[in-house]
């Protein structure tokens, strides 16, 4: 029987991220990631299992200390909790919603979080991301699925200058890569 | 030659740093602030450039991006070579290499001008009439070997560069409440307005230096102050505006759907000097709540014979290029104009000591105070002008003209200024939908009411008083902050002293030209196009000034209308005998100017092109020296060549070791989808073919899934978990579609179902393990699960662990071997991939890759979607109408398979072909016929999908769809090789173990 | 790049956040089974393709995911209408702005 306990891997593990005051990348560890989905008695009863309330729209994520709920879209959340095993915190929402009609799903492998901080972090973020990323159009805690050139990605405001990015792993090479160069890119601001 | 033509003054310049530079391979000097034009002409350069078609010297033109004939390839360095520039935007820089084109061996001495003489036959449309024939040869042969090369050769603009571009290239999107085209008067005065409303406010100007026209201006005051003077306290107070970003060297090229504005921003030429890492260029896709459109005015050519003999130029870049560059365009000039604005160049070149011989004025009357301030400054003005002929080739040396008084005169002159007056640059506004109506009393197309949320100001929108185009500018800023939901400031005034009115202009060619079949009065410089072809072109029945346009190639390329458009119009509203509101306008197309192919790449290059994807086992199979094959996005291992072997004894060797033994197989990439709720078997039966009510827990299903015109689309293995639960897999291609389809028929079509949908491709990292070894090599690291035959049989699905973190086992095979599929945590996955190799390699196990695979499936006659099938394959076809579940009312497909294409008798099916002889390989694609010399316009019965040579069977073997292929198992066919048709017989589509023992082993 | 209002999101997004779907509104027969191959064929492949107001089918698949319609005019590119999958189309879309 091989070791029992192995150490999770991730495929930022060997880069070399950029890191300073005008922009910085960082890979962010591991976390219990589940897509929830069902109705609005399942995001009510989800709320209080998860300890987390949902949100109804988009607009802010909802947050508990290492925990948080991403609106993904009308009966879709992305849910996080970062350094908790997803065993159990699966356990515990499956328990809460015994009766109420739902989908729990367990991604915590699925993708891997970037942190991108920094003065230049929006600029270099619309580099990929079509959005309007000025803070009166995209406040902080807004949290939204989106695009990142052909890479699709959840963009996560959690500061003025500090965003987390959600992303499939494959693409996580590409996207770290590919937000560094445009960090070189980019006016002095 | 030092700087002959330089006079004092320039504000541009920096006298304090001179800079030296080549052009043609001869050195110059310059100063900064310079452009590469400014700079050629004040060393007296006048010939720069040979034009398109007939090879005429040309001379600079303008002093803008306008301009048709100084286009110049400037060299930085290896890779770093850029056609086609424009002299006048090009700004000097120390040891800048500039090069002209489109001659050779040289620009004074140039073979290619022969045509000049040749020009009868380059008339309107010579391109369709003279390069026809002869076909004797073959369809087009004479184009293909002889005339295109040849004409390539003679016409045509820079020569593109040839090695990697060693630049790097940004781009960004962008957004901003204000946009503001353009950093002259007009501009600036709706910049600042908006800024002063607390708006983003984003200002662009192409050129180096923003100000536009009051750049060069000497005379005027704004606001109590000089222009330039208003002009610098402007930029600094918006340059210190938190909210106002100005962008220089920006153009803004095009103009799309709801104020999105392509801007390209260049770098200067020092900052990359000082600093390689920086971009060359930036494009910015700009979203604008609003649009303030402030793009000037370009001042019109007149037209006549020889127009285009270096030292004629337009008049108001003469008077830029003294005022902003201390350069004089000559020592003795004559002007031509019908516009009062070239009086102004008149008098400020007379001021720098000029010699004016003459301002001929072609209106019946010169009478505004700009005239009369000529007249007053003792220069000899004449009016009812027309010019007949100019004197001088590779430079002007007089003109012979007719004006009243005076009549017909010679006059001896280096330089001839000229202006039919202005056209507003419309292009961004047409392009975002605007209509454009034609001011009859200005003789020029103005916008209308805009589509878009823009504005237009200035002299764009045919306001050409300074005064009223400040006035306008700080309007539209102030109208577009409070459409962007600000509160605008008051209104300001800002009052303007000298700056007389100014105004006039004509449109097309005078009536002594029309007409004339020996003029040369080019209408588009850069193509070469002159008033008698488009009269010719109207002539042959062309009325479309669309069709005109690309007939006769004027205001095609760079030009885009800025300098000939009108003229044309005018010309053919002529011919016509009708109005140029009825000859109707061309497209503008952006990009406004040329914008690099640099620069719309931008970092999509090499490695950034395309993300690759890279299974949690990939690094592992790199390390082993595996070659991969691109399947989509994914680098798939392909085979794991060992030393000394090529890719054919490496599948031979991977396939026989599964086959006796076990391998291991990276099945990552397998497209999943978690499929969850209270209807999920439900769903799956309306989208599948095959029946999943009845399909108990811990079982699998080989799902089949259909487009709904009924033809195979996707196929994958389907576990339940659990009552509501399902585990689906797709192929590696189809994930995406397989999700999109579900999501498609879910949200819109099946709503009264209770299923959600979670794509957990990425989730899993899988490892199949296949042979009959397989058992062995997985069981030391399974818990909780009985791996026995009884226990977990063939086509079952386990949720227990490996390793000792959660795993979906998964009993299924692809290679006809006992085999498992064991999926766990991606992060996990190489740990566990590298556990299970392991312990295969004490079996006598390998890793194998997709090329074995395919190999070990196709023994089997196992079909791959996308090889096999084409989108127009039925589950008929491949012998797995067995899969359908009959009793089902309906799924996705069904009643298209009542249909006469998919229903017809006679289609192809899928087969086993074995050649004649073994070693022979056919080629996938090859055409399957019934006698090996078919008649010439027979169809082919049908075509291999799959061949490869097998290991296992010892001989090669093939799959392929054949027109009724199930009766013809035992009949030869023919398919075609490059060596000639090869024999094969036709057999069932299974080569190996067709019963399927060893699945259950 | 067209800003697309989506009735989910509530806000007007980028057009690449969206996959078109084709025309709006074509119904998948309740009962296949039940419909002429004529009827079935007219299902499958035709479709309306005006120049001018077109319902169509957007998907915002890089956002909340969701299906729903847009009623756009052909020639302008103009958005008059966006509402969720399963709601009628709007009787008079605002035409009138224009």
């Amino acid at each position: 029987m091989a070791d029992p306990w192995l150490t999770p891997r991730s495929p930022l593990d060997d880069l070399s991220l950029p890191v300073g005051d005008k922009f910085a990348l960082a890979d962010m560890p591991p976390a219990a990631r589940f897509v929830f989905r069902g109705a609005e008695a399942a995001r009510a009863a989800c709320s209080t299992a998860f300890g987390v309330a949902l949100p109804k729209a988009l607009g802010a994520a909802g947050s508990a200390g290492e925990r948080a709920a991403l609106w993904l879209g009308p009966d879709e959340w992305l849910l996080l909790a970062e350094g908790e095993s997803a065993e159990t915190v699966a356990a515990a929402i499956e328990a809460g919603l015994a009766d109420v009609s739902h989908a729990l799903v367990d991604v915590s492998h699925r993708q891997v979080a970037l942190e991108v901080t920094g003065r230049d972090a929006a600029r270099v973020l619309s580099a990929g991301c079509p959005l309007d990323l000025r803070t009166k159009s995209f406040p902080v805690g807004m949290a939204t699925r989106t695009l990142f050139d052909k890479v699709d990605i959840t963009l996560w405001r959690r500061g003025e200058t500090d965003f987390r990015i959600e992303v499939w792993r494959s693409f996580s090479p590409w996207l770290a890569a590919a937000l560094t160069e445009a960090a070189r890119g980019a006016p002095a601001a | 030659m030092s700087q002959a033509f330089r006079v004092p003054g320039g504000v541009a310049l920096d006298r304090a740093r001179p800079i030296s530079f080549t052009f043609d391979g001869v050195a110059y000097a310059g100063y900064e602030g310079d452009t590469l034009a400014s700079a050629l002409l004040a060393n007296g350069v006048r010939i720069v450039g040979r034009s398109y078609k007939y090879h005429r010297p040309r001379g600079i033109v303008s002093a803008g991006p306008e301009e048709p004939n100084a286009l110049v390839g400037v060299a930085r360095g290896p890779g770093r070579f850029t056609p086609n520039l424009r002299a006048t935007e090009v700004e000097l820089t120390d040891g800048l290499v500039a090069t002209s084109q489109n001659r050779w061996p040289s620009l004074r001495f140039d073979i290619g001008a022969i045509s000049d003489l040749l020009a009868p036959l380059f008339g309107a449309g010579f391109y369709y009439k003279t390069f026809m024939g002869p076909n004797w040869l073959g369809p087009n042969w004479a184009w293909k070997r002889v005339y295109e090369p040849v004409v390539r050769r003679a016409a045509g603009l820079g020569t593109a560069p040839t090695a990697p571009d060693p630049d790097r290239y940004a781009r960004y999107f962008d957004h901003c409440d204000v946009l503001v085209v353009g950093a002259g008067a007009a501009g600036l005065a709706a910049a600042r307005a908006a800024a002063d409303s607390g708006a983003d406010v984003v200002l662009c100007d192409e050129a180096a230096a923003p100000g536009g026209s009051l750049l060069a201006e000497t005379r005027a005051t704004i606001e109590g102050r000089p222009a330039r003077d208003w002009l610098a306290e402007t930029l600094q107070a918006l340059g210190a505006a938190a909210n106002v970003r100005i962008l220089t060297r920006t153009q803004a090229f095009g103009c799309y759907a709801q104020n999105f504005v392509g801007l390209s921003e260049r770098l200067p030429e020092p900052a990359l000097i000082a600093d390689p890492t920086l971009p060359r260029e930036r494009l910015w896709q700009m979203r604008a709540r609003e649009v303030v459109l402030a793009a000037g005015a370009i001042e019109r050519p007149l037209v006549f014979a020889d127009n285009d003999r270096p030292g004629i130029l337009l008049a108001e870049s003469a008077r830029r290029y003294l005022n902003l560059y201390g350069v004089k365009v000559g020592e003795r000039v004559v002007v031509v104009t019908a516009h009062d604005s070239a009086y102004r160049a008149a008098l400020d070149l007379a001021s720098a000591g000029v010699a004016v011989a003459l301002i001929a004025d072609l209106r019946d009357e010169a009478s505004g105070p700009l005239p009369q301030a000529a007249r007053a400054a003792g220069i000899e003005v004449a009016v009812k002008a027309s010019v007949h002929a100019i004197r001088g080739r590779g430079r002007i040396e007089a003109v012979r003209l007719a004006a009243h008084p005076g009549g017909m005169r010679t006059l001896a002159c280096d330089a001839l200024l000229m202006s039919g007056g202005w056209t507003p640059s419309v292009h961004l506004f047409s392009q975002a939908r605007g209509k454009l109506a034609f001011d009859a009393g200005l003789e020029a197309f103005r916008p209308g009411p805009p589509v878009a949320r823009q504005r237009s100001a200035g002299a764009c929108n045919a306001t050409f008083g300074l005064q009223e185009a400040l006035a306008e500018g700080d309007a539209a800023g102030r109208a577009a902050a409070e459409a962007a939901g600000r509160s605008p400031p008051d209104p300001r005034a800002i009052p303007v002293e000298g700056a007389p009115p100014a105004a006039g202009g004509t449109l097309g060619a005078p009536l002594h030209v029309l007409g004339d079949r020996h003029a040369r009065a080019f209408v588009d410089f850069q193509n070469d196009v002159c008033v008698k072809d488009v009269e010719l072109a109207i002539q042959e029945g062309y009325r479309s000034i669309e069709h005109v346009k690309r007939y006769t190639t004027t205001g095609m390329a760079t030009d885009q209308g800025k300098l000939s458009n009108m003229n044309a119009l005018a010309i053919a509203a002529a011919v016509r005998r009708t109005s140029i509101p009825e000859v109707g306008l061309t497209t503008f197309r952006p990009p406004y100017m040329p914008v690099t192919f640099g620069a719309f790449a931008g970092p999509a290059r090499d490695d950034l092109f395309d993300p690759a994807r890279r299974t949690p086992i990939h690094a592992w199979a790199a390390e082993r020296g595996a070659a991969f094959e691109d399947v989509g996005q994914w680098k798939r291992a392909w085979y794991f060549p060992r030393r000394g072997e090529g890719m054919r004894a490496a599948v031979a060797r991977e396939g026989r070791t599964v086959r006796a033994g076990v391998g291991l197989f990276d099945a990552s990439t397998l497209g999943k989808i978690e499929v969850v709720g209270r209807d999920a078997a439900l769903f799956l039966e309306r989208m599948y073919a095959n029946a999943f009510k009845k399909l108990e827990v811990g079982r699998c299903r080989y799902g089949l899934m259909l487009t709904e015109t009924g033809y195979l689309m996707d196929d994958g293995v389907i576990g339940r978990l659990a009552p509501d639960r399902f585990h689906v897999t797709t192929t590696t291609g189809g994930a995406a579609r397989v999700l999109a389809q579900m999501e498609d028929y879910l949200q819109t079509e099946f709503t009264d179902l209770e299923v959600w949908l979670t794509s957990t491709t990425e989730q899993w990292a899988t490892i199949a393990v296949q042979g009959p070894r397989a058992r062995d090599t997985i069981a030391p690291f399974v818990e909780g699960l009985d791996l026995s035959n009884a226990a977990f049989p063939h086509m079952s699905v386990r949720d227990g662990k490996a390793c000792g973190v959660p795993a979906r086992v998964m009993r299924v095979s692809f290679s006809g071997e006992l085999g498992y599929e064991i999926n766990v945590g991606s992060a996990y996955g190489l740990d566990v991939w590298k556990a299970l190799f392991a312990e295969a390699e004490k079996h006598g196990g390998c890793a194998y890759g997709t090329e074995t695979m395919h190999v070990l499936r196709a023994e089997k006659g196992y079909v791959i979607v996308g090889q096999e099938t084409d989108g127009t394959v039925t589950l008929a076809d491949l012998g797995l109408d067995w899969a359908i579940g009959k009793a089902k009312a309906d799924f996705v497909g069904k009643r298209s398979l009542r249909l006469a294409e998919p229903a017809r008798e006679g289609r192809k099916q899928l087969v086993g072909l074995l050649t004649e002889d073994p070693t022979v390989v056919l080629e996938e694609g090859a055409q399957v016929t019934a006698t090996a010399t078919p008649p010439t316009g027979s169809s082919a019965l049908g075509h291999i999908t799959s061949s490869y040579p097998s290991a296992t069977l010892g001989r090669s073997i093939a799959l392929a769809l054949v027109a009724g292929g199930r009766a013809r198992v035992g009949e030869k066919l023919f398919a075609s090789t490059a060596a000639g048709a090869v024999a094969a017989i036709v057999t069932a589509p299974c080569f190996f173990d067709p019963d399927g023992k060893r699945l259950h082993g | 790049m067209l800003l697309i209002p989506c009735p989910y999101c509530g806000m007007e997004r980028p057009e690449i956040e969206f996959r078109h779907g084709g025309e709006a509104h074509v119904v998948r027969p309740p009962d296949p089974s039940a419909v002429t191959d004529e009827a079935w064929t007219d299902y499958l492949y035709f479709r309306s393709n005006p120049k001018g107001v077109y319902a169509e089918r957007w998907r915002h698949v890089s956002g909340c995911g969701r299906f729903f319609n847009v009623v756009r005019d052909t020639v302008s590119d103009r958005i008059l209408a966006s509402y969720r999958a399963g709601e009628p189309r709007p009787a008079a879309p605002v035409e009138a702005r224009r």
